[in-house]
């Protein structure tokens, strides 16, 4: 094409019009790639960013105390029941321990900050060797307990020691004995299990999920229940069975807009109705997992009748060719036929469900709730809500936590999204 | 008129109750009914399903051992026998469900009205019945005797009364079994019942999304013409001073309680626009490149990826935003001498951008792809260029299907709540400046909604008027969005 340019025949103006159209068309083909990279790349930022800020809070350094179990300290009065060992004063056992390992601190605010490295919990962990084993009373025991968030973050490298001391929350003298703890092996960095068994809590370090991840299967439970059999059922009634008039038709434009009112307006529902009018309890799944169902009761319905439609009509022919009758036909082969589909786009509903938070917080499921539920009427929380009310949190140790927290729900996400397509893909059939 | 109807249903009803209370009262009084009373609903609704399935095996059995030629499989005489057995038990339970505390609660009442309290009971009568509930419910704080003494007979009341319902309930499942029992002939239709009964279901399921509908409507209207009695609907709809903090007390400074919307409905559209402006440029050119120029397999990978863009829950983009965007912003500003606020506007509105990218690209591909390819083939055998072809053919053929893509996107934008809660701040300010905080109706009904709040302040009610005209909003923009969408796809199809 181009050695064609030297022909005099043709005026310099379309050539220059040519190649302008042919940049035209490179600008043009480069913006669209330009638009996939920029998304693409907003969506390897998110990740990124997550666990650049969360990795760090899968693990925790502990602190190895030798503390000697005092019986003038826990049971002065040599009772041994459980209720004198449990209200014992085990800090004091604790700080004298971490005391003796510096002979030299002496002074009441230095011996403060020393303390202030000893998380809250460990006198809780104490509690525990005692009440477990009552007869070790008298000897020592070597426990492992969190340290501070604070010194956590330092020995993680997450606070600077070059920002001036008064602008960070641990200080130099902590930093000395800190080192020296580190250096003598006192300190060591292991893995987080506290993320993973406790519930809520103030203190970062003694802060885990697994409350608000047993709430969240209650939840899902609760919206699985209830929204699989009423869609399931919806969709059978809608294409199968309903003629065609205007009420199936105001069930269709129902359905349809239900799908992108906002969440929120929801959860205003299931305020004014579940709980002014109904009375039902606050802060329990049940009452999330009716407005979640709700919620993902149209994405359930469509999904059903797609997977109900691609059922070619020979398969309801020939069952009621050999005298089913037409819901034995639909009950007996066309739904089961049909159930790959519904599963994959009731997972996918559920998926939605399981990152819902802003319905759940105009219920009111934002208490702060320490204890890990038990049935589904207990108070709870679930993981956005708790991703929620960590990411507001003041403390700096809470912000690696919510990103290690939503990182539990994305894998929760990918999880349940990659059933759907091994689902889709394992049984998809072409009739 | 109203209120001599109420009182005469008022004296009837408890005429009666007392009449069968009397009667229930001397069984349950009498000995070990102790942990009868304690049973819980749930527990008797278990009662009815063991019913039930005794119920339905003894259907199964008996026809099956039927000689002569029968109607229906012997499953589906046991499923008759079952449901008969099962509903009319669900049915009283559900009735007493709904009627059982309010019947209660009058009667209660009215046992305190006979005591000297009554001038009082008579000034906070609804304060009252929440006092005696809880008093019931063993957490009361006023220990006034005759409360007490109400609260005490309120207890009493629902507890003879849930032992009415357990019999009435139980009673009447052994009826219907019974009648169950007596059609259950080799002639009997029990298939023919049984699915009329299962289609009936599905019929009750399909309509539960025009429930739905009502409810959101109904509580949304009722709640704000609540809230319409306190504040008019023109100070709420023009007003320009959004402040609800009610006062207290009469004389208190700075705490007016405005009203106006304006500034929640400006930050809506502030944050919304910023988003589109994200959302739309990116999401067409992608959909441009995955829908032309693309090779099926880039496309086959590039889609889902993108998807996973409107899969993300927005809590965490919220996070992002408010932890990672945000402060990135400030500090920009700040080293380029502009004063961008922590919590932006624009921070909020550039992070639900990325969010709802594939919401406009996803439908905009698809109805590219869906454009006949003679169209295309057409334009380029007259020798235009590619982005030619697609400037002045693909687009101007897929465009209804491209608006309609935009217009679900903005009714996201609009709706979207823990981006805005968690990134765009509280202070209700009618600015236009994307560096400063703004907030939202979304961010508005939030934080008037958590923490606990007495359920018809102007303040909670406020909420649900925000609610109203967001729904609204959303409602009129997904309508048009639908629309437009199913008269394009009417074109080709």
């Amino acid at each position: 094409m181009t050695d064609t340019k030297t022909s005099s025949l043709v005026p310099s103006a379309v050539y220059d019009r040519l190649r302008r159209r042919r940049a035209a068309e490179r600008r043009f083909r480069f913006y669209g790639l330009a638009a996939v990279g920029l998304a693409l790349m907003m969506l390897v930022f998110l990740f990124v960013s997550i666990v650049r800020q969360g990795y760090s809070a899968f693990t925790e350094h502990v602190i190895t105390l030798t503390v000697a179990l005092d019986p003038a300290v826990i049971d002065p009065e040599g009772r041994r029941n459980s209720q004198s060992l449990s209200s014992a004063d085990y800090q004091r056992l604790v700080r004298e321990s971490l005391a003796a390992l510096f002979p030299d601190v002496t002074e009441r605010a230095e011996r403060r900050l020393l303390f202030g490295l000893l998380s809250s919990g460990a006198s809780h962990r104490l509690r525990d060797v005692v009440m477990r084993e009552p007869a070790r009373i008298g000897t020592t025991v070597v426990i492992e307990t969190p340290l501070d968030d604070d010194a956590d973050r330092f020995l993680k490298g997450l606070v600077s020691p070059d920002v001036p001391e008064s602008e960070r929350r641990i200080k130099d003298r902590q930093i000395v004995w800190l080192k020296a703890l580190h250096a003598g092996g006192g300190i060591h960095n292991r893995f987080n299990t506290t993320l993973f068994t406790a519930g809520d809590s103030r203190e970062p370090e003694l802060a885990g999920i697994l409350g608000a991840v047993v709430g969240s299967f209650y939840l899902m439970l609760t919206t699985v229940v209830l929204s699989f059999p009423i869609g399931v059922a919806a969709a059978v009634y809608l294409e199968e069975f309903a003629p065609r008039n205007r009420f199936t038709d105001l069930i269709e434009v129902n359905i349809n807009n239900l799908a992108a009112v906002p969440s929120v307006v929801f959860g205003l529902l299931g305020l004014a109705i579940f709980l002014d009018f109904f009375g039902l309890p606050r802060s329990a799944s049940l009452v999330g997992g009716l407005v979640l169902s709700l919620i993902i009761l149209p994405t359930i319905i469509i999904a059903a009748r797609a997977a109900l439609k691609a059922v070619p009509p020979s398969i309801r022919e020939a069952a009621l060719g050999v005298g089913a009758s037409k819901m034995q036909s639909i009950l007996h082969h066309v739904l089961p036929l049909a159930v790959p589909g519904i599963m994959t786009g009731t997972i996918i509903g559920m998926a939605h469900a399981l990152g819902e938070s802003a319905p759940l917080l105009v219920i009111g499921m934002v208490a702060f709730i320490v204890d890990v539920p038990v049935t589904p009427l207990d108070p709870t929380t679930v993981l956005p809500v708790q991703i929620y009310l960590w990411a507001d949190s003041a403390e700096r140790a809470f912000v690696e936590r919510t990103a290690a927290a939503i990182m539990v729900l994305l894998i929760f996400l990918i999880a349940m999204n990659a059933l759907a397509v091994i689902i889709r893909k394992k049984f998809e059939r072409q009739w | 008129m109203g209120t001599l109807f109420c009182d005469r249903v008022r004296a009837i009803a408890g005429v009666v109750f007392q009449v069968v209370l009397g009667i229930v009262k001397d069984a349950v009084r009498q000995g070990s009914t102790r942990l009868f009373m304690r049973m819980h609903v749930l527990m008797l609704i278990a009662v009815l399903v063991l019913v039930s399935v005794f119920a339905f095996g003894i259907g199964h059995s008996r026809a099956e051992a039927m000689t002569c030629p029968r109607h229906s499989l012997p499953q589906y005489h046991g499923q008759c026998a079952a449901l008969a057995t099962f509903l009319p038990g669900l049915v009283v339970v559900a009735l007493w469900g709904a009627l059982e505390s309010p019947f209660a609660l009058i009667l209660a009442l009215d046992r305190l009205a006979e005591t000297p309290l009554s001038p009082l009971a008579a000034a906070e009568g609804h304060f009252l019945t929440a006092e005696i509930q809880a008093l019931a419910a063993g957490h009361g704080s006023r220990k006034d005797p005759a409360l007490m003494m109400a609260a005490q007979h309120y207890a009493e009341l629902r507890q003879t009364g849930f032992v009415l319902m357990a019999v009435l309930a139980v009673g009447a499942s052994l009826g219907g079994w019974a009648l169950a029992w007596r059609r259950l002939t080799p002639a009997c239709r029990a298939r023919n019942s049984i699915e009329h009964a299962l289609k009936i279901f599905m019929i009750l399921c399909a309509t539960l999304a025009v429930l739905t509908t009502v409810g959101i409507v109904v509580s949304l209207v009722f709640e704000s013409w609540r809230f319409f009695n306190h504040v008019s609907l023109m100070d709420f709809l023009f007003g320009l001073e959004w402040s609800p903090q009610m006062a207290i007390r009469a004389d208190q400074v700075g705490a007016s309680g405005a009203f106006g919307a304006v500034p929640l409905f400006a930050g809506t559209l502030l944050i919304a626009g910023i988003a589109m402006m994200v959302a739309v440029p990116v999401g067409l050119f992608t959909a441009i490149y995955t829908a032309e120029y693309a090779a099926p397999r880039f496309r086959a990978l590039v889609k889902p990826l993108l998807e996973i863009l409107a899969g993300i829950p927005t809590v965490v983009y919220g996070f992002f935003a408010a932890l990672t965007v945000a402060p990135f912003l400030r500090d920009t500003g700040a080293a380029l001498g502009v004063a961008i606020s922590s919590e932006s506007a624009l921070a909020a509105g550039g992070v639900m951008g990325i969010m709802i990218i594939p919401f406009v690209s996803s439908l905009a591909d698809d109805v590219m792809i869906a454009v006949p390819k003679a169209l295309r083939e057409g334009s380029l055998g007259l020798g235009a260029t590619r982005s030619e072809t697609i400037r002045h053919v693909v687009l101007p053929a897929a465009l209804p299907g491209i608006v309609g893509g935009i217009l679900l996107a903005a009714s996201r934008a609009i709706g979207e709540t823990m981006i805005v809660v968690m990134a765009a701040g509280l202070s209700a300010k009618l600015t236009a400046n994307p560096f400063t905080a703004v907030t939202t109706v979304t961010v508005q009904i939030v934080t008037l909604l958590v923490g606990d709040q007495e359920f018809d302040s102007p303040k909670t009610l406020a909420a649900f008027a925000l609610g109203l005209v967001l729904f609204v909003a959303t409602l009129f923009l997904n309508v048009i969005a639908l629309q437009v969408v199913r008269r394009y796809r009417q074109q080709y199809d």
